[in-house]
């Protein structure tokens, strides 16, 4: 069930996120924009402005708004050791007053306008997203203008974000699905600041100070790691001059720490967090192909079939449908800068986790020994082609399918082409990335909630703690 | 009635967010109409709404019948029936329903409130035909096996620990909308309480299926990239075909709440709880229930008062006088009998939840005494129309939007005149509409409050522990 209330009291403010980070297995499809003919029939424009900045545009001038969505390479990789956050808390302070409007008037004004803004941060990238009703564009542009160029970061709106910011992450804190997934980062990639928890901690939230936000603007609002997409009712001329406007006046370059290649640990860690819930979340993953890999479109579908197909996935249909042990069970790819990963979750009673991962590394090892019959590669292949379509059904997804692709290097053709290359997958390819991709030994696993008979492992010490007793 | 669902699958997560987010009732802004509606001759409702911008469709069927509608004991069933809707028919093998609609390239999903249950798919627009044939088999030719209903029902319980077990939030919600109602069926969850919903039973579902579920008792709503013919033609040969049911119920005769004499509260220690937090539910009425205006009245006060960053209860408590970390309110104004108010806070570090309260209870009397400002107003019923632009985006919003309405016994009429009424409201209105339905003695008040003793309790009501093993 879920009410109204709870999602209010528990996340605080931010409410209208991207698109992008939304759901995390939305987030995965995002990454591998696709292709379908009806997609194809999209007219993706790829416009420079007058000042030379480029963007992808999709007019569409039906409906009366205007999508723009926009990314800054950096995210929060960049946060600087020992303040993990930032860029999370700069992205609740975007809001908060720029230029000489202090925070309260700007969303009053936002308001009035019905302007909406709103930014989120992940690993790679910081990502801006902005609606604005056709009849009120000028309005609203300056009011984002002001925004990118010349956020306030003023003493009273950096102490109450703060506090949102502390009281979330002590409620992150208590969520076991929110800390299976930290956890699982820090285990995965020790280290390196892919590591960090995305949104700080309270204790280092509590050192970010207002020069630290005003580093980061100055670091990571630059005119080389931007990439922009509208969509909605605007013309090539006008979104040149829109674009020069807001983002003409940036830095041309960057300053961005440079961030090394990794990828998970492997060997098999496994980690327990004791927490006193009746249902134990786990998170489990490993190393998959980079999104350029000529194997990553196939070690895509091979995900579909194992754990991202919804109900038609093997995992579904042998943890929940056969045995009724989860509500819940997936997973996805998600490709990163430097790195890429196959992870997934599965939420059981503590007295059925060991039984639910066995299954799952049952189903992880048969795949990787027999990869996919012929029927559910073909199944994966209609569902993935035929569904490509779905993704554009609305101007902000059409924005965030083309901002996915564009920060990948792709060009627009892609959307032509993604069907074909889906459809190219043989079972032969289909088997050898399945046992290049999936080794259940590799998997790193980290369990929150109180499950029975499991304990912590790291690599070389772990064996099966549980056999699940063949039921199906 | 609060906004409750449960879904059968959470891989929606995004959808589910917009369903939190859906206006019940906002429509064109520029006044245009945008649905066309009709009868099939079995007595099935059908809403098309025409969007050519994608060559993709949202179908959905919604059943007039939800969780409020169960027979006292067995909560959970119209939950639990709508997850076995996917197990199989004469000629759907079991679990194959999903499959069939994924290899045609289409996602499809199902959820159940209060008040309704729906069940849909998006899929590209030459797909329709077989959806419909698929969706019109299962409402009549249900075939339920004992061992996939037992299976099932272990996916519910869990589905149960997810969403409630596992969150003290979720827990202190459950138990304040228990006492929100004293006999009327909206104080039940709508997953089910664990101890009924443990002990449903195959025969439990088809009962309920067979009280409910018929042409005659369900709504089609079909958005994006078809015309009404398209539709009509589609639906006389699929839905069209099954005789209407003249011994499906489809009165809803719910027991009424008697009037609340005393102000309710609860407190609910629990180590899990992070922070300290207040919140407070009212019963008022809804779109159905509420006389003229009332309704958009109060969906405008509850904006003013604790939308977003610009209302009074933000800037009151959290940015003057820093007494909250969050703070903020909704009206939710779609249920069949009636609706409800909510406020929440989260207590600034170390303040106590008297004093949030306290403070929250200042700025309502301030309306409820001096009123709200015209800019206020403005302000507000700008944002409702423009959030109904937005809304226009977005083909699956709008399908949810219009069945919503009609299966509470709304019209695509009212739906498509909400912008006009809301843009009708006055200053007064919501001033009269804050003093009958904000009274501290006519709510239910709740504390969460992390318990430092590390043993879990729950005051006023008796609970199973929220951190034992239920089963």
């Amino acid at each position: 069930m879920i009410g109204s209330y709870r999602a209010a009291a528990a996340l605080v403010r931010k409410a209208v996120r991207p698109n992008i980070a939304l759901a995390l297995p939305a987030l995965a499809l995002l990454f591998t924009a696709s292709v379908s003919h009806q997609a194809a029939a999209m007219n993706i424009q790829q416009i420079k402005s007058p000042g030379g900045i480029e963007a992808w545009l999709v007019e569409e001038h039906s409906v009366p708004l205007i999508s723009l969505r926009y990314a800054f390479d950096g995210g929060n990789s960049q946060d600087p050791p020992g303040k993990p956050g930032l860029a999370n808390f700069l992205t609740a302070m975007m809001d908060e007053g720029a230029g000489d409007i202090k925070s309260q008037e700007y969303q009053e004004r936002m308001e009035d306008i019905a302007m909406r803004m709103s930014y989120d941060d992940s690993k790679d990238s910081l990502y801006g997203s902005f609606e604005t009703l056709s009849a009120n564009r000028d309005k609203a542009v300056e009011l984002l203008k002001l925004s990118v160029q010349k956020p306030r970061f003023d003493t009273d709106a950096i102490e109450r974000i703060r506090q949102q910011l502390t009281a979330n992450l002590i409620y992150a804190d208590k969520d076991p699905e929110k800390v299976a997934m930290r956890e699982w980062y820090a285990q995965a990639f020790a280290g390196h600041p892919y590591a960090r928890p995305s949104n700080g901690t309270v204790d280092s939230v509590a050192k970010i100070t207002r020069d630290d936000l005003l580093d980061y603007h100055k670091r990571t609002f630059a005119r080389d790691n931007l990439k922009i997409v509208a969509v909605g009712d605007i013309t090539a001329a006008e979104l040149g001059k829109l674009i020069d406007d807001v983002f003409g006046p940036l830095p041309a370059k960057a300053d961005l720490f440079p961030v090394a290649q990794t990828e998970p640990v492997k060997g098999g860690n496994q980690k327990i967090v004791e927490m006193g819930v009746p249902q134990s979340v786990a998170v489990f993953g490993l190393g998959a192909m980079p999104r350029k890999d000529p194997d990553f479109i196939t070690a895509f579908v091979v995900n579909h079939i194992l754990g991202g197909g919804g109900f038609s996935a093997k995992l579904m249909e042998e943890v929940r449908e056969k045995r009724g042990l989860a509500y819940s069970v997936y997973t996805y790819v998600q490709p990163y800068q430097q790195t890429s990963i196959l992870v997934g979750s599965v939420a059981t009673k503590n007295a059925s986790m060991g039984e639910s991962l066995t299954i799952i590394r049952n189903e992880l090892k048969k795949m990787a020994e027999n990869g996919p019959s012929k029927e559910d590669l073909q199944a994966a292949k209609d569902y993935l082609t035929g569904s490509y379509a779905l993704r554009f059904d609305t101007n902000s997804k059409i924005a965030s399918q083309l901002l996915g692709l564009m920060q990948e290097g792709f060009g627009p053709d892609y959307v032509e082409n993604r069907n074909k290359l889906i459809n190219a997958v043989t079972v032969e390819d289909a088997k050898r990335v399945s046992a290049r991709l999936l080794k259940p030994d590799d998997l790193v696993v980290t369990i929150v909630g109180k499950p029975t008979g499991m304990k912590s492992a790291s690599p070389a010490a772990l064996q099966p703690v549980l056999a699940a007793p063949d039921r199906g | 009635m609060r906004l409750a669902t449960c879904f059968r699958s959470s891989l929606l997560t995004s959808l589910a967010v917009l369903m939190l987010a859906v206006n019940p009732q906002a429509h064109a802004a520029d006044g245009a109409t945008r649905a066309a509606e009709f009868k099939l001759s079995n007595g099935m409702d059908v809403v098309v709404i025409p969007d050519h911008r994608s060559p993709v469709v949202t179908h959905m069927v919604w059943y007039r019948v939800g969780a409020a509608d169960e027979v006292r004991g067995t909560s959970g069933i119209a939950h639990f029936l709508e997850h076995l809707m996917f197990k199989s028919t004469d000629k759907i093998p079991v679990g194959e329903f999903s499959k069939i609609v994924g290899r045609l390239g289409g996602q499809d999903n199902a959820f159940t409130g209060n008040d309704a249950t729906a069940y849909f798919q998006r899929v590209a627009k030459d797909r329709l035909g077989k959806m419909m044939e698929m969706e019109a088999d299962r409402m009549v030719n249900l075939r339920l096996d004992e061992k996939e209903v037992l299976t099932e029902r272990d996916v519910i319980l869990e589905e149960r620990r997810s969403r409630i077990e596992n969150n003290p939030s979720s827990i202190l919600d459950e138990q304040m909308n228990a006492a929100l109602y004293l006999n009327h069926p909206y104080g039940k969850p709508v997953i089910g309480w664990y101890h009924e919903m443990a002990k449903l039973s195959r025969q439990n579902a088809l009962d309920f299926y067979k009280h409910y579920y018929a042409p005659n008792n369900a709504i089609l709503v079909v958005s994006g990239d078809v015309t009404v013919d398209e539709v009509k033609k589609l639906a006389d040969e699929t839905y069209g075909k099954i005789p209407s049911n003249p011994t499906v119920t489809t009165t809803r005769n719910r027991p009424a709440d008697p009037p609340q004499l005393v102000a309710r509260r609860l407190t609910l220690k629990d180590p899990r709880a992070g922070n300290y937090s207040f919140q407070r539910y009212y019963q008022a009425p809804s779109y159905v229930t509420a006389k003229p205006g009332e309704a958009e009245a109060l969906d405008i006060l509850m904006k003013i008062a604790g939308s977003g960053s610009t209302s009074r209860l933000y800037k009151k408590l959290v940015v003057e006088s820093k007494l909250a970390s969050s703070a903020g309110g909704d009206f939710s104004g779609y249920g069949l009998d009636g609706g409800t108010i909510s406020l929440y806070a989260v207590a600034a570090d170390g303040v106590p939840l008297e004093k949030v309260e306290a403070a929250s209870d200042e700025v309502l009397a301030d309306i409820v005494k001096n009123g709200v400002t015209e800019q206020e107003l403005t302000r507000a019923k700008n944002s409702y129309l423009a959030d109904y632009v937005y809304d226009s985006d977005n083909q699956a919003t709008l399908a949810r939007r219009y069945g919503w309405n009609l299966a509470v016994g709304r019209t695509v009429a009212d739906v498509e005149a909400w912008p006009a009424n809301i843009s009708k409201v006055t200053a007064n209105d919501v001033k009269k509409v804050a003093a009958k339905y904000l009274d501290p003695n006519d709510s239910v008040t709740g504390y969460l409050v992390p318990d430092q003793s590390g043993v879990a309790q729950v005051e006023d009501l008796s609970a199973p522990s929220p951190s034992g093993e239920l089963r």
